[in-house]
């Protein structure tokens, strides 16, 4: 019932985001990262999965096409970057789901599952760039 | 009796079934990409003839479809959530949920013709 006592008219409170002076803890890091890697996959992983899979089914030539076009050197980088925000977002959000089950929610627990959540993904993405290159 | 308070209050209803449809479409894209990397990897990899026979199936093309309408779902919560933190003209925010709602609409039509009608480009 706080939030409905609270003076109409607030006292200004100090604002310091300067980006570049904040310094996120860890957690911190793997959220702004989970809101970077998803807006990533609306902006360019959804139009880019429905043409790939499309291409993949039209036709054999369209297939075949699709496969080269994926041998280039810009492609497999871009590809690369959108199969790292999959892997994070998606490790990201099982920790989630582990922390909404109240499992790994004090503040060691939590640094550690972070530190697992970057590491993994990072390493994912690494066996993703060898099985492309 | 209430209190009539001055809080901007963006929405009081949705919080709770964001929050659980959110992760209700999150485990099942979790779980279909465990089965479509489950088969690719089951197969050692795809060639077209395999990878058309796999789209042919009337459960694969369902749970794909499943899959989507979970992501653009799920897009549209986490797109929300993103443009209503960090874009305060209410004007520009709007014009941009609307530009995402519409970009969703559009990839359902787009994922309707690509799961059944793959040929027709």
């Amino acid at each position: 019932m706080a939030a409905l006592d609270r003076p109409v008219s607030k006292p200004p409170r100090p604002v310091y985001l300067n980006l570049l002076a904040i310094r996120l803890p860890l957690p911190g890091i793997i959220s702004i990262l989970h809101r970077v890697s998803g807006v990533l996959l609306f902006v360019a992983g959804i139009p880019l999965l429905l043409c790939a899979v499309q291409a993949s089914l039209a036709s054999p030539e369209s297939y075949a096409e699709l496969r080269a076009t994926l041998t280039q050197p810009l492609a497999k980088v871009a590809l690369l970057a959108l199969a790292w925000a999959y892997i994070h977002h998606f490790l990201a959000g099982v920790r989630h789901l582990v922390l909404d089950l109240d499992i790994g929610t004090e503040l060691a627990a939590a640094r550690r599952s972070s530190a697992v959540v970057f590491v993994l993904a990072i390493l994912l993405t690494v066996l993703v760039a060898i099985r492309l290159w | 009796m209430v209190t009539p308070t001055n809080t901007n209050v963006v929405g009081a209803h949705y919080g709770l079934r964001d929050w659980l449809s959110q992760r209700i479409t999150a485990v099942v894209m979790m779980l279909y990409t465990i089965l479509l990397l489950g088969i690719v990897l089951w197969h050692g990899g795809v060639d077209y003839a395999s990878w058309k026979a796999l789209w042919a199936g009337n459960a694969f093309r369902l749970a794909t479809f499943l899959f989507m309408a979970s992501l653009l779902w799920h897009a549209w919560v986490g797109m929300r959530n993103v443009l209503m933190d960090y874009v305060k003209p209410v004007g520009v925010r709007l014009a941009l949920q609307g530009l995402v709602i519409a970009l969703l609409i559009a990839y359902v039509g787009w994922t309707i013709q690509v799961i059944w009608f793959p040929g027709a480009m």
